[in-house]
């Protein structure tokens, strides 16, 4: 049984339609890349697991589940959390109000206490800023932030859209490393990105996406010595 | 009008110092009318305090009004032009629930202080569900709808609440008993008695009240988060249709504790009280800063300041001029208010 299972999912922007019949695989203790240019319907395919879209047609499972017209606020509840593109802060609230939030769902006072030393652990910089406003810290750390909320949901899956994007060379590598050391504590990680070399490295399996389609899969060593994906998508 | 809007841009971004130059206008014209204002405390300080401490008074009640304007703008972006509605409605049914009492008019009694005691929680609880029917049946279907759609069923709520009165208790003014201690006082040639202490005392504890609820509690921050972004707070799992039903709630409790209060200080309402004093209300939240909480808290007060000076040394036909003048003077020159939020964007 997948941890998440999307089958034939068709989504529409009023009469664009965004995604194609996608059919995606999520295995618990995997990372899952989905890798495609500007436009291919990554982002639209994290919405609607979230629910904050919901597909005209498909179905979504979540640990055999049917979610495909689930609202957000249960999806969190169920497990699925996500640190979304551009990273969307409250970006008038302090670095712990917002990791607050991500618990929002939660109501066991001693867990959302661990796991928020956990994300201190894995984010010592955001322990250092954790009364500032998050609008105020630099690009990297808003980044950690966003992720560490997204943790905060002790989530089964978690899922970051683009997390690399607009950071220092350095910082995608710290970013990379932090997102291994997650799924190596036990959380599945379904990871959106452009930086497909990058991603591909991390990730166990990949999906390609071109223009609401999947186009290629396989692990992520497969795609990486791929021709197609190396001319397309690595610039080699 | 693309040239227009151009200039006006290109006027608002000519920068000195870091300040642009419409920001130095607007200081130069707040530091202008202290630096008047403090020249009237001068020449006559009794006049000055007595216009001081009726400014007070009246901003205290524009401040609670202005509160709800903020808080559903800061959420839901709407201008809820049925909130000064809402007000005078809360002034209504306050003054119909007293009529089940035999209060005691000009002293105050000990059923009085229970009469008062019982009226603010029950008039504040029945205005919260009110303005949650009036979101539910009027703005909610329209969540997603061009952002001119809700604002026209704004309007429409608001006459609608008006005809409600206006069939309710006619035309006339109604009167709202007057059951505060009358007890007045003069020091050094001011006069001002219970009341209006009363007022200033009871919006403070009301303002502080729900600067601990948006600041310290759960529904508080999921409020404040989803006014800073909606979709990013439903990933959090924030349920955004509870969350926007209690920000008209806690708006309403506001604006029926001012209705109350108005009554209470008054003694006289009529129907169509909430249509100036709204506009009055939304001027101070425009002045704070539309959308920003602290703002409309101080704006309130600024303006009724702003109304009790200008009547007094300027005249009163002119006090309605001079505020929708600043209204359109901060909307032009300074459209974040004064305590306008910027944050930096990376």
């Amino acid at each position: 049984m997948a941890l998440l299972e999307l089958e034939g999912i068709d989504a529409f922007y009023g009469r664009i339609q965004a995604l194609r019949s996608v059919s995606i695989r999520v295995e618990k203790g995997e990372v899952v890349a989905l890798i495609g240019s500007n436009g291919a319907g990554k982002t639209t395919t994290l919405r609607t697991i979230s629910g904050l879209m919901h597909p005209r047609s498909g179905s979504i499972r979540f640990e055999d589940r049917e979610i495909t017209q689930t609202g957000p606020s249960k999806i969190v509840e169920l497990g699925i959390s996500q640190s979304p593109e551009g990273r969307r802060l409250f970006a008038r609230m302090t670095v712990i109000d917002n990791l607050f939030m991500g618990a929002y769902t939660r109501s066991d006072r001693a867990g959302i206490t661990s796991d928020m030393e956990r994300v201190f652990k894995l984010f010592p910089r955001l322990q250092e800023r954790r009364s500032q406003i998050a609008g105020t810290l630099s690009g990297g750390e808003q980044q950690m932030l966003a992720m560490g909320r997204a943790l905060m949901a002790r989530p089964k899956l978690m899922m970051l859209d683009e997390p690399s994007l607009g950071l220092a060379p350095i910082l995608i590598e710290t970013i990379f490393s932090i997102v291994r050391e997650i799924n190596s504590q036990g959380t599945t990680v379904l990871l959106v990105e452009q930086n497909a070399h990058k991603a591909l490295e991390v990730a166990n399996r990949a999906y390609v996406l071109e223009t609401g389609v999947v186009v290629q899969q396989g692990s992520g060593q497969e795609l990486l010595a791929s021709e197609e994906v190396q001319k397309a998508y690595l610039g080699m | 009008m693309r040239s227009g809007a151009s200039a006006l841009t290109r006027f608002r971004s000519i920068a000195l110092g870091g300040m642009s130059l419409a920001d130095y206008g607007f200081y130069i014209l707040c530091a202008t009318a202290v630096v008047l204002l403090l020249a009237e405390a001068v020449r006559d300080t009794t006049n000055f305090a007595q216009t001081l401490v009726f400014g007070l008074t009246q901003g205290a009640i524009f401040a609670l009004i202005a509160l709800g304007y903020t808080m559903v703008y800061g959420i839901i972006e709407l201008i809820n032009f049925a909130h000064g509605d809402v007000f005078t409605l809360s002034a209504y049914i306050g003054t119909t629930i007293l009529g089940l009492f035999t209060v005691t008019e000009g002293s105050f009694t000990a059923l009085n202080l229970v009469a008062l005691v019982i009226i603010f929680p029950v008039v504040m609880l029945i205005m919260g569900g009110i303005n949650v029917a009036i979101e539910r049946i009027a703005y909610r279907p329209l969540r997603s709808a061009p952002r001119l759609a809700p604002l026209i069923t704004a309007i429409g709520m608001s006459f609608f609440l008006e005809g409600v009165m206006f069939l309710w208790k006619g035309p006339a003014t109604v009167h709202f008993p007057n059951i505060l201690p009358q007890w007045t006082t003069t020091v050094g040639g001011v006069f001002f008695g219970l009341k209006d202490i009363f007022v200033i005392i009871t919006a403070a504890i009301l303002v502080a009240l729900l600067a601990f609820f948006i600041n310290r509690t759960r529904l508080g921050k999921a409020m404040r988060a989803t006014a800073q972004d909606r979709d990013a707070a439903q990933l959090m799992g924030i349920d955004i249709n509870r969350t926007i039903a209690a920000t008209f709630f806690i708006g309403a409790l506001l604006a029926g504790a001012g209705g109350v209060i108005y009554g209470l200080y008054y003694n006289t309402v009529y129907y169509q009280l909430g249509f100036r004093t709204g506009l009055i209300a939304f001027t101070a939240a425009v002045f704070g800063g539309i959308g920003n909480i602290p703002g409309a808290a101080i704006g309130g007060l600024i303006i009724g300041l702003t109304a009790a000076f200008s009547d007094s040394y300027i005249g009163g036909k002119w006090t309605t001029v001079v505020i929708f003048g600043i209204l359109i003077g901060v909307l032009v020159f300074r459209p974040t208010g004064l305590l306008g939020m910027r944050v930096p964007e990376k």
